[in-house]
């Protein structure tokens, strides 16, 4: 249940991700305050601000004396007397703050280098395939429910060992993790109850059952010689959940539903897979999915910006990678771009972990469609369902096919 | 010409070993780390200041 709220009047001083012109277009809502504002403010949610210049998103980034990554999820509680203390924070490494944040992030490293992604592949093109069979003599599919959703949450079940028939479960706690953020906060730690309770009988069956994947790797993980405190692991464990779900599944169908009104563009990647790199880092930087935010920690004045402690920041990486300071014709996506600095996957030092594991996903989900489909065209531009909150994507969009 | 990366400022995005492979590659972390000396052969030289393009810390330096 969410609470009903009024819709915004004025995204400048009243702005809501939730509100739902935000959720079906927010780039004409985000270039108005970039040449109007440029930080918006909004009482909601307790007081949050929103930066929407490249070069104010990327000073509050870098800048973790004045801002915590304590929580990184706008909702309408601050992190309370049950959180886990700082500076780990709820789901290390992204809710750490420095220094133990290097240290819980180097831990995670070498399991999402370049290096240690690369033998997914096989088991992300085979699913893929797997996923599109069904469809050869269809007319329609459904370019997130039929396929974008499955890929990332199947990749990321297969590396944390958790049962693949589970996988409609873990979309469930990524909505409540990501979407039901307008739900008052007694009834949203009643929602995070099933979570608990699923991730402690997982955690439990790798300890009786041990076997070689990233749920093992984080209980047998040492910092100082000292195995990680449960809620370390717990943390950690839902973090890969989350953040490894419906953000690839976003860029994904976002992707798709781009290429859908562009067969043109389509078919030039058909022919010029060379094309296929600098098309992923347009899409990543046009259709970034994913908003962080981070907490004030003490009342801090940013450029003119009375901000409170405790106050939010929806920290929009997307709304960086639309500024026409940094960014030749923001506006369009051009999928040769060859200057391209996005900061689809944040800046400073939370750089997505699992970038390199996006990335390949992102393009082995784009060859195999594009391979399986001669052509694909979106049925009802005005059908598309989008995801609500911080992460942004697609959610329906139905495609005739051939 | 020659590359190098500020390992302080790199955050490990991959654009310079995505885009740039024979210039650059990644250690076990996934950190940028210069290919050889960061010496840029002939030819690749546009290669290089793509990387440094698009290097989202601004973490890669040219030298001429």
């Amino acid at each position: 249940m969410t609470i009903s709220k009024p819709p915004v009047e004025d995204f400048a001083t009243d702005f809501d991700h939730t509100d739902p012109e935000w959720v079906a277009n927010p780039f004409p809502i985000w270039d108005e305050l970039r040449e109007t504002c440029p930080v918006a403010h909004t009482e909601r949610y307790g007081g949050a601000w929103l930066p929407t210049r490249y070069e104010d998103v990327s000073a509050i980034a870098h800048d973790t004396e004045h801002f915590t990554s304590r929580t990184v999820v706008i909702g309408n509680g601050r992190p309370g007397d049950d959180a886990p203390p700082a500076p780990m924070g709820v789901a290390p490494p992204i809710s750490s703050d420095p220094p133990f944040h290097a240290i819980a992030r180097r831990l995670m490293q070498p399991a999402f280098s370049p290096k240690s992604i690369e033998p997914y592949n096989e088991f992300t093109r085979n699913l893929c395939r797997r996923l599109l069979a069904p469809f050869s003599d269809a007319s329609q599919i459904d370019i997130s429910a039929d396929y974008a959703e499955h890929i990332p949450t199947l990749v990321i079940a297969h590396m944390i060992g958790f049962p693949p028939e589970d996988e409609a479960l873990f979309r469930e706690f990524v909505h409540v993790v990501l979407e039901a953020v307008d739900a008052p906060i007694e009834e949203r730690i009643e929602m995070f109850e099933p979570i608990r309770i699923y991730f402690e009988q997982q955690i439990m069956d790798h300890i009786e059952n041990p076997r070689d994947d990233l749920t093992d790797f984080l209980l047998n993980a040492e910092i100082a010689g000292q195995k990680l405190a449960p809620e370390h692991v717990f943390g950690t464990m839902v973090l890969l959940i989350v953040a490894g779900i419906d953000t690839t599944w976003s860029a994904i169908g976002s992707s798709l539903w781009y290429l859908a009104q562009h067969p043109d563009e389509a078919e030039r990647l058909r022919h010029d897979p060379e094309l296929m790199s600098l098309a992923i880092e347009e899409f990543l930087r046009a259709f970034a999915p994913v908003n962080m935010a981070r907490l004030v920690k003490e009342d801090f004045d940013f450029n003119g910006c009375p901000m409170k402690k405790d106050d939010w920041i929806l920290l929009s990486f997307p709304a960086a990678n639309r500024d026409p300071e940094v960014f030749e014709d923001a506006d369009k996506v051009i999928i040769d771009r060859k200057v391209n600095r996005h900061a689809a996957f944040g800046l400073g030092i939370h750089r997505c972990l699992g970038s390199n594991l996006a990335r390949m996903e992102m393009r082995i989900a784009i060859e195999e469609f594009l391979a399986h489909f001669s052509s694909f065209s979106l049925a009802d531009p005005s059908d598309v369902v989008w995801s609500q909150g911080q992460v942004r994507g697609v959610r329906k969009a139905v495609v005739n096919i051939s | 010409m020659k590359v190098t990366i500020d390992p302080d400022k790199c955050q490990g995005h991959g654009r310079c070993f995505g885009g740039a492979p024979d210039l650059f590659d990644s250690d076990d972390l996934g950190q940028g780390i210069v290919i050889g000396d960061g010496t840029v052969p002939a030819g690749l030289e546009e290669a290089a200041r793509l990387a440094q393009a698009n290097c989202p810390e601004y973490a890669i330096e040219i030298t001429e």
